[in-house]
């Protein structure tokens, strides 16, 4: 019995004893949803467009903050005397070394893969991420640098604010990342549900070949995604970089993400915000108010149970499009 | 029905020409030293019997496929291939045997993905959806309405394709290749499965089409009733080589063409 107290009644005990701690843990858990729901709308964008899971979205993420930070140092050394107008220029650069990136991408593995069974793709993208990683060690080298928060002008410190009771504090960081995030996910939902070029792009997804009939070009398409998916690592790089340090570690939040798509369905955008509101919020609780109980760091592993027992009840995740195949 | 206009039909300029085009997959020779032509405003079927090579042949004109020989004059460009986003802008539309319909969109959001070589406003403009990019979108959704209403689908605009009975899905497939408003039509087994109402609604559209906008449809199809019915002219392909062109008429009378739908004595 004891145990099931636990569990089931003294969590929300403490919840309502204590609202500001709740307020607290729900906004730290949407701050971190926010940024699940970006990085699983870069796998979403690339799977409904090629069809393929972008297993270098992780690798990207790293490669695109070693970018921004290495340009910058590297204009630092140059003579750039201010450190805000060399990181905006290194963050110009960073843009256009992703576009460039998702050009190679589609003349390179895209193009000549094209009608191949979607495994292939699939495997290409390891070798894109291997490719990368070895790519990013040569010219970056393998040691964490720090993002360059303040030079970007990004904020720092908290604010508190008092309330039921007590105080609630909020990093301005995280302030300013749920609001980029937030800004990025709805421009890009909008973009791909009422423009040209989102109807191209879900017209790619559906066929192929009736995209090109009418004059669509695959090639187009996927340099756009691929694009809008590298700066969508851009952004994570920047955001998770500016939480802890740039390094290849970061290739780890990535795979945040999967929980994250198995929940909303890989192939709704709907689906990937809402699916990261859901983990995000769903691991902070979890770690606070149930993880004393099996001895913490359950924020780890926790949303990854969550996505099981989803797979198990709606395997097509909340959103996404429910496939029967006929064998 | 529609007067044989063969007389006239020769008379009129050569829009697509196809010389000497031979495909092969490997060993496989799904086409040896086809030449035809299609004439402007003509509707110009394709017969055959099963693995003939004319679905092969609406791909090479189209560019989805790339002959190893031969060449392929359309609007008086030649070209040894062609490629699909070529095709489609020089205004050659098609639709598919098998539907291929985009099944997750609705009717409309299909029908306007057919507009998309129209739509020439950029990028950064359709990025924040204002300005010429609405105004633009706005004038398309009117031809598109045009369109479904032509094609009397009114009523299925909104319903996702996937959704739609078979014969619809094959109405909106058309309306997508009319939304190009296309020079070259080319129509791979419009009726293929419908019935005999469906049929008859089809050949309407069809004929109604190369009336009113003027559109040069090459059709490949196998009920040999509308085949005889609707076109001016006929091109009859068997073992991927071409063994009778000419009006209806003429072709049914073939020997060689009763030979091949119906098999020789050996």
């Amino acid at each position: 019995m004891n145990i099931l107290y636990r569990v089931f009644i003294d969590p929300f005990m403490q919840m309502g004893q204590a609202p500001d701690l709740l307020v607290q843990t729900l906004w730290e858990g949407l701050v971190a949803g926010v940024l699940y729901a970006l990085i699983a709308l870069g796998f979403v964008l690339i799977f409904k467009a090629s069809g393929v899971f972008n297993f270098a979205q992780g690798i990207m993420v790293v490669f695109a903050a070693l970018t921004l930070v290495g340009l910058h140092a590297l204009l630092r050394k140059w003579g750039v005397s201010s450190g805000m107008v060399a990181a905006y220029l290194a963050l110009a650069i960073t843009i256009v070394v992703m576009f460039a990136l998702a050009w190679c991408i589609e003349r390179a593995i895209l193009r000549p893969l094209v009608n191949q069974p979607d495994i292939i793709l699939f495997m290409a993208t390891f070798g894109l991420t291997y490719f990368l990683v070895g790519l990013g060690e040569l010219v970056f080298g393998g040691e964490p640098k720090s993002m360059i928060t303040e030079d970007l002008g990004l904020p720092r410190g908290a604010i508190e604010i008092k309330m039921l009771g007590g105080f609630v504090s909020l990093q301005k960081i995280d302030i300013a990342a749920a609001v980029i995030a937030s800004v990025m996910v709805t421009s890009l939902a909008l973009f791909f549900q009422k423009t040209r070029i989102g109807r191209a792009l879900r017209a790619v997804a559906d066929s192929h070949k009736a995209a090109l009939s009418v004059g669509i070009s695959l090639e187009q398409v996927w340099v756009v995604v691929w694009f809008a998916a590298g700066i969508v690592a851009l952004t994570t790089g920047i955001m998770w970089g500016a939480r802890s340090s740039v390094s290849f570690a970061l290739e780890i939040v990535a795979f945040k993400a999967l929980p994250v798509l198995v929940l909303g369905g890989l192939t709704s955008i709907p689906g990937a915000i809402v699916g990261g509101l859901i983990i995000g919020i769903g691991e902070k609780l979890g770690e606070f108010y149930w993880g004393p109980l099996l001895g913490s760091g359950i924020e780890a592993w926790f949303a990854y149970l969550i996505a099981l027992i989803f797979l198990l009840v709606r395997p097509q995740g909340l959103f996404g499009e429910r496939i029967i195949e006929r064998i | 029905m529609k007067e044989p206009g063969a007389t006239e039909a020769a008379a009129r300029e050569v829009l697509l020409a196809v010389e000497n085009v031979s495909l092969s997959f490997g060993g496989v020779k799904a086409l040896t030293g086809v030449s035809f032509d299609i004439r402007k405003g003509e509707i110009r079927a394709i017969i055959g019997p099963n693995g003939a090579g004319k679905t092969s042949m609406l791909n090479v004109i189209n560019g989805f496929y790339h002959p190893q020989q031969g060449r392929i004059s359309f609007k008086g460009v030649t070209r040894n291939r062609m490629r699909p986003f070529e095709a489609a802008q020089g205004g050659i539309a098609r639709t598919f045997q098998n539907v291929a319909l985009f099944r997750g969109m609705s009717a409309l959001d299909n029908i306007m993905a057919g507009r998309t070589l129209k739509m020439n406003r950029n990028f950064f403009w359709q990025l924040i959806r204002f300005g010429p990019a609405a105004a633009e979108e706005v004038a398309h959704r009117r031809r598109v309405e045009e369109i479904i209403d032509f094609l009397q689908i009114a009523h299925i605009r909104k319903v996702q394709v996937g959704r739609l009975p078979y014969g619809l899905q094959k109405r909106v497939e058309l309306g997508r290749a009319l939304a190009m408003d296309p020079d070259l039509l080319l129509l791979d087994e419009p009726m293929a499965g419908m019935n005999l109402e469906e049929k008859e609604d089809m050949s309407r559209y069809i004929l109604d089409v190369n009336e009113h906008f003027g559109t040069t449809i090459a059709l490949i199809e196998h009920d040999m009733g509308v085949v005889m019915d609707l076109s001016d002219r006929v091109v009859v392909l068997d073992h991927g080589t071409k063994i009778a062109d000419g009006v209806p008429d003429a072709v049914k009378s073939d020997q060689a063409v009763i030979s091949a739908y119906l098999g020789v004595a050996h």
